[in-house]
């Protein structure tokens, strides 16, 4: 198919209905609210399903609801949206059924702003709802990606039957790029076998996540684990750029990943080996491919749109062998590429420690300058 | 080769489809394109934005901090971002309303009354095409022929017929070239 300039939230909403989605709950929130817009016209239009929902807690246990069913369903939101629906996300991975749920960053805590941000890290790869589960994090960084990247949560969501989560910001909804949608599928036409779609002819299908037995959910506990140890073996993916001779490297995702290949380009103009790896799945993180960068470079800068939630986890992957930078913008702030350049500038110059915490002294040198 | 434009002014003067129609053109003539608009609750009534990236290779940050191109479709817009137009960058000032003079001495100024232009050919609403056109004269990466096809592609069935007027506000913009230095 040729391409087309497309919305982030339009692009995401047309390619899941391609990628056959059946059924789709939301509420309106800023800067998510054209994917639901666009869904309430089109999702009719093919005889599909579109619910917008009294709240955003109505919107998650509809889509609970149909999971059950085995459907291809899908939810979207923003921050504190996507904070309201924890319960249900939970319900959902306890009784590990596949969902998509797309989240469209926006500055916080709190009510916050509607500006680009990434501060769901934490709460979307590392919990957020109560318990041991484990949900799929994607992160894009085109309207291209955010196309692909949607298919493939929802094959690795009913792969895993685990919870996959596009976690975008505020601005990769709003821009425009070139890109192509993928051709019409066909919704599916065979469903698993524990889909609940009437009961003519078989036993009782139940799903749950009430194990009043505390042996049993336990057991589902080990199995909810084991499956995640599979995402973990299969379903790492990540992107590098101007690696193969790098001396310096940055992690960054998302719109944070291509703000920072914009610096390293900048940098790799000035005769600075700075190469750049992108996670596209925070989870499963790629912490191999983290711990082999660190060995091979002078030290690492993470960027974030947030306080440095995700620099904990490349900490976690590198043991104290090599130097760890951080530079965010939270609170809705998109960082300049100089902003990132003069980063990699500092660093280069060397005199870096491996005692403290990179987020300690990022505040101290953002309090600094302001 | 990366070209980055900032399209800005008050809601309703066209802003944001203007960048989209460069966007559009810029896609189909094989470029690197990137659309990030302004989408702030100062949308109403207000001010608006558009950011504008065209290149050659994949585009990094869709945001810059200091675009070598400016349309200022209003005072506010030139008063916010004309400190940070690039050296040698180009400001193009809709001088019908813009009621100072531009204080940058080293990027170059092109006055268009675009206002004024619009109104004679029969349509305010052409202001942001006027503006469009002295943009393409100045930055001769994109025809005026490549737009006034995008215009008939993707104007709503219901303003096809300002298709000549288009064509006329985007020719009118594009006599405001400046000489090669």
């Amino acid at each position: 198919m040729a391409k087309e300039l497309l919305k982030g939230n339009v692009a995401i909403a047309e390619a899941a209905v391609r990628y056959g989605l059946e059924a789709y709950f939301g509420y309106p929130i800023t800067p998510q609210t054209e994917m639901l817009e666009y869904l309430s016209k089109r999702m009719p239009e093919l005889g599909r399903v579109f619910v917008q929902a009294e709240s955003e807690l109505g919107a998650v246990n509809m889509v609970y609801g149909a999971a059950c069913t085995g459907a291809r369903v899908m939810t979207s939101s923003s921050s504190p949206g996507i904070s309201l629906m924890m319960e249900g996300l939970s319900y959902i991975a306890g009784t590990e059924l596949p969902a998509v749920l797309v989240d469209v960053m926006r500055g916080g805590p709190g009510l916050g702003n509607i500006a680009p941000s990434q501060q769901d890290y934490n709460q979307i790869t590392h919990g957020g709802g109560h318990g041991d589960y484990y949900p799929i994090v994607l992160a894009p960084a085109s309207i291209q990606e955010a196309i692909d990247y949607i298919g493939l949560a929802f094959d690795l969501s009913e792969k895993y039957r685990s919870l996959a989560v596009l976690l975008i910001d505020g601005s990769l909804g709003q821009m425009m790029e070139p890109a192509e949608l993928p051709e019409m599928q066909p919704v599916r036409a065979a469903y698993p076998h524990w889909a609940a779609r009437g009961a003519t002819g078989r036993g009782r299908i139940v799903h749950t996540s009430i194990y009043l037995n505390p042996i049993e959910q336990e057991k589902t506990n080990f199995r909810i684990l084991s499956r995640w140890r599979e995402v973990q073996a299969n379903e790492v993916r990540f992107k590098e750029y101007y690696l193969d001779d790098a001396e310096y490297a940055i992690i960054a995702f998302g719109t944070a990943g291509r703000v920072a290949l914009s610096a390293v380009r900048a940098a790799r103009a000035a005769g600075i080996k700075v190469g750049l790896l992108r996670p596209i799945t925070l989870a499963p993180f790629p912490g191999n491919a983290v711990r082999e960068l660190a060995k091979r470079v002078q030290s690492l800068l993470v960027v974030e749109m947030n306080n440095g939630q995700m620099v904990d986890d490349v900490l976690a992957n590198i043991h104290d062998q090599t130097p760890v930078e951080f530079y965010g913008r939270p609170g809705g702030n998109v960082p300049l590429a100089d902003e990132i350049l003069a980063e990699i500038e500092r660093i280069v110059k060397g005199k870096l420690t491996l005692n403290g915490h990179p987020r300690d002294r990022w505040l101290d040198r953002m309090l600094t300058k302001s | 080769m990366q070209v980055d434009i900032i399209i800005a002014g008050f809601g309703g003067q066209g802003v944001l489809f203007a960048g989209q129609l460069l966007a559009y053109a810029a896609m189909d003539n094989g470029y690197h394109v990137t659309w990030y608009p302004s989408y702030g609750p100062e949308m109403r009534g207000g001010t608006a934005n558009c950011t504008v990236i065209i290149a050659d290779e994949e585009i990094g940050a869709p945001v810059v901090g200091s675009p070598q191109v400016l349309l200022a479709m209003n005072r506010p817009s030139l008063d916010k971002y004309e400190s940070s137009v690039k050296p040698d960058g180009f400001l193009i000032i809709n001088s019908s309303i813009i009621d100072r003079p531009v204080v940058r001495k080293d990027v170059h100024v092109i006055n268009v009354p675009a206002n004024e232009i619009a109104e004679k050919i029969g349509d305010k609403r052409m202001t942001n095409m006027v503006m469009l056109g002295a943009l393409l004269a100045n930055l001769p990466l994109l025809s005026i022929e490549t737009i006034v096809s995008e215009l008939r592609a993707h104007l709503p069935e219901r303003h096809q017929k300002l298709i000549p007027a288009n064509i006329r506000a985007l020719t009118e913009g594009a006599r405001f070239q400046l000489e090669p230095v």
